[in-house]
């Protein structure tokens, strides 16, 4: 499998505190890869130097293979998409509008069409023309998430997708970055709620005070010791019919 | 409605209302006169129109449509409707240029005050591409902005509080209370170049500032070229504001109102209201002007007094009305 995203190494620093030390991964196409840690951990630096949004002071980021350095930025958005965890919208723009976003690289009929098409995928065909601040904060989080597929990169970097939605739509929108990834893409999600990561994930990355602490499948990342040293959780995974479940109270 | 039409329409109403300022003003003519000056430039009532009137309001056309594509393309840039094209101190900056060359006696030279005010403007509009490089969040420019403004502000009260003579300072404060009484063919075609040069800067920018509807980040890796694309947008919208500036004095609100009036029939698109929001910044220039002329008191009233009277009130409206639809 060819590698989509390699970090060596990777500090970043932001003023004087360093957010980011010797971070190093690797993900290849077909996989998700869940980002999980306490609030304040990493995981979100860990997204941000990997992209060149911050300036690492050691080690290196390449996109299929190149240095971020070496890429121009509509060579760099070929490779990737970024779901920003911030969700703010400046404009009322109607979703279509919106979701067109993600295609610069194609004249406005065909990016309109991608974008419809898009919609259709997240199952908001219906909000093609209402504007995005006239919707439900999870209609909102579809209309953006059909940006994110509209860039049709190979890698997906999703932070926070399912913050502050409802149990039905933190569902779907896995499922929706499920099956990119068994198109071929590479996935990667950070998220708060280990269960939905162990049941969605095919590998975890574990982040705590800057450095990553664990990596693996999620049965391995999320051990009982894990859970109780970063998370503070006596708790663990427990199989069911909907997937594993966790079980866990406060240590 | 598509752009083009909309352009069109509003092409059409600016036409309308030009033709209106034009035929009317303080020396009210007959049907034979206004025949008289259509068939005989060179007549006395052909010159009130056509190198007294038409002039001035071809300057206003151009000052308003200057503050109107401005005010637009900071408010996409800024993310913030209530975004003017002085946010960022260049409007302050720019009367600073221009006082400083009246109370040097400059103003014998013919368009040394408006040189002076664009180079106030391009000194202004260098300092905040520099910071916009820099600091990319709309705050932190916002805030930079306030202190230029302020500073510019207090070096403009400074040289009145210098200026060695009355004149001069009765001069700079009619000078800064902005006007386009005066002005002839050579002044719009001279204004007409940095404005030229700026709105083709703002409307490159035009694909970045719908970008960022998204945010800083979002756009930043979405393919195009942000870097680029927020400095033709600051240095336009800073082209447009000094060459606004150096034409008719600081002329408040204007550049803030005129895309509100149009937000709504472009669906709040930050690109697609560019050229709207210019026409509609020159409609209600050239609609000042005409009310400032025909207003019947003692002095004319100068252009900016009247854009702020009309624009203050409409200003806390807007904000008022923002405020009720405000969302997280």
């Amino acid at each position: 499998m060819s590698a989509l995203w390699t970090l060596t190494d990777v500090t970043a620093r932001q003023g004087r505190k360093t957010v980011l030390e010797a971070a190093s991964l690797t993900v290849t196409a077909g996989e998700v890869v869940g980002v999980v840690g306490p609030n304040g951990a990493g995981k979100t630096s860990l997204l941000r130097a990997g992209l060149g949004l911050l300036p690492l002071s050691a080690g290196e980021a390449r996109l299929s293979g190149r240095t971020l350095a070496e890429l121009k930025p509509d060579a760099r958005a070929k490779l990737v998409g970024y779901l920003p965890q911030d969700r703010r919208v400046a404009w009322n723009l109607p979703a279509r509008m919106i979701a067109a976003l993600g295609a610069t690289d194609l004249a406005d009929e065909a990016a309109d069409a991608l974008a419809l098409d898009c919609l259709a995928r997240v199952g908001a065909a219906e909000l093609a023309d209402r504007g995005v601040l006239d919707m439900s904060g999870g209609e909102r989080a579809r209309v953006l998430l059909a940006r994110l597929l509209a860039t049709r990169a190979p890698l997906l970097i999703a932070d926070e997708p399912v913050a502050g939605l409802d149990t039905d739509a933190q569902l779907l929108t896995l499922d929706l970055l499920r099956a990119e990834a068994a198109k071929g893409a590479g996935v990667v999600v950070t998220l708060h709620d280990l269960g939905l990561a162990a049941r969605s994930c095919d590998r975890i990355i574990v982040v705590d005070h800057g450095r990553i602490v664990a990596e693996g499948p999620p049965r391995e990342a999320l051990s009982r010791f894990i859970l109780g040293h970063v998370f503070r959780l006596d708790g663990e995974l427990i199989e069911t019919r909907a997937g594993p479940v966790l079980a866990a109270r406060r240590a | 409605m598509s752009l083009v039409r909309l352009c069109l329409l509003m092409l059409l109403v600016l036409t309308l209302a030009a033709v209106l300022a034009v035929s009317l003003g303080e020396t009210p003519f007959s049907l034979a006169q206004y025949a008289q000056a259509l068939s005989h430039p060179a007549s006395p009532p052909g010159e009130v129109l056509w190198t007294i009137r038409a002039p001035r309001v071809a300057v206003a056309a151009l000052v308003g449509a200057a503050l109107g594509l401005s005010g637009a393309t900071m408010q996409g840039l800024l993310r913030n409707p209530l975004a003017d094209p002085g946010v960022l101190g260049v409007s302050a900056v720019s009367g600073l240029g221009a006082a400083v060359a009246i109370s040097a006696g400059l103003a014998v030279l013919p368009g040394a005050i408006e040189l002076s005010a664009l180079a106030g403007a391009l000194v202004a509009g260098a300092m905040v591409v520099v910071l916009a490089a820099r600091f990319r969040e709309p705050e932190a420019l916002i805030l930079f902005g306030v202190a230029l403004s302020a500073f510019g502000g207090a070096l403009t009260a400074l040289v009145f509080n210098l200026s060695p003579s009355p004149v001069a300072t009765a001069e700079i404060l009619a000078w800064l209370m902005g006007s386009v009484e005066n002005r002839d063919w050579h002044d719009a075609l001279r204004a007409l170049v940095p404005m030229a040069i700026g709105a083709a800067l703002c409307v490159r920018a035009g694909r970045g500032l719908r970008m960022l509807t998204l945010g800083e980040e979002a756009a930043r890796m979405s393919g195009l070229p942000m870097a680029r694309l927020r400095v033709y947008a600051v240095a336009g919208s800073a082209l447009l504001t000094g060459a606004g500036v150096a034409a008719a004095g600081v002329i408040g609100f204007v550049g803030l109102a005129a895309p509100h009036l149009v937000r709504a029939l472009v669906k709040d698109d930050p690109k697609r209201i560019l050229w709207p929001s210019a026409l509609a910044g020159a409609l209600l220039l050239v609609l000042a002007d005409l009310a400032a002329r025909l207003i019947p008191t003692e002095q004319e009233l100068k252009l900016g007094v009247v854009t702020a009277l009309f624009g203050a009130p409409a200003f806390a409206l807007l904000a008022w009305r923002a405020s009720r639809s405000w969302r997280s």
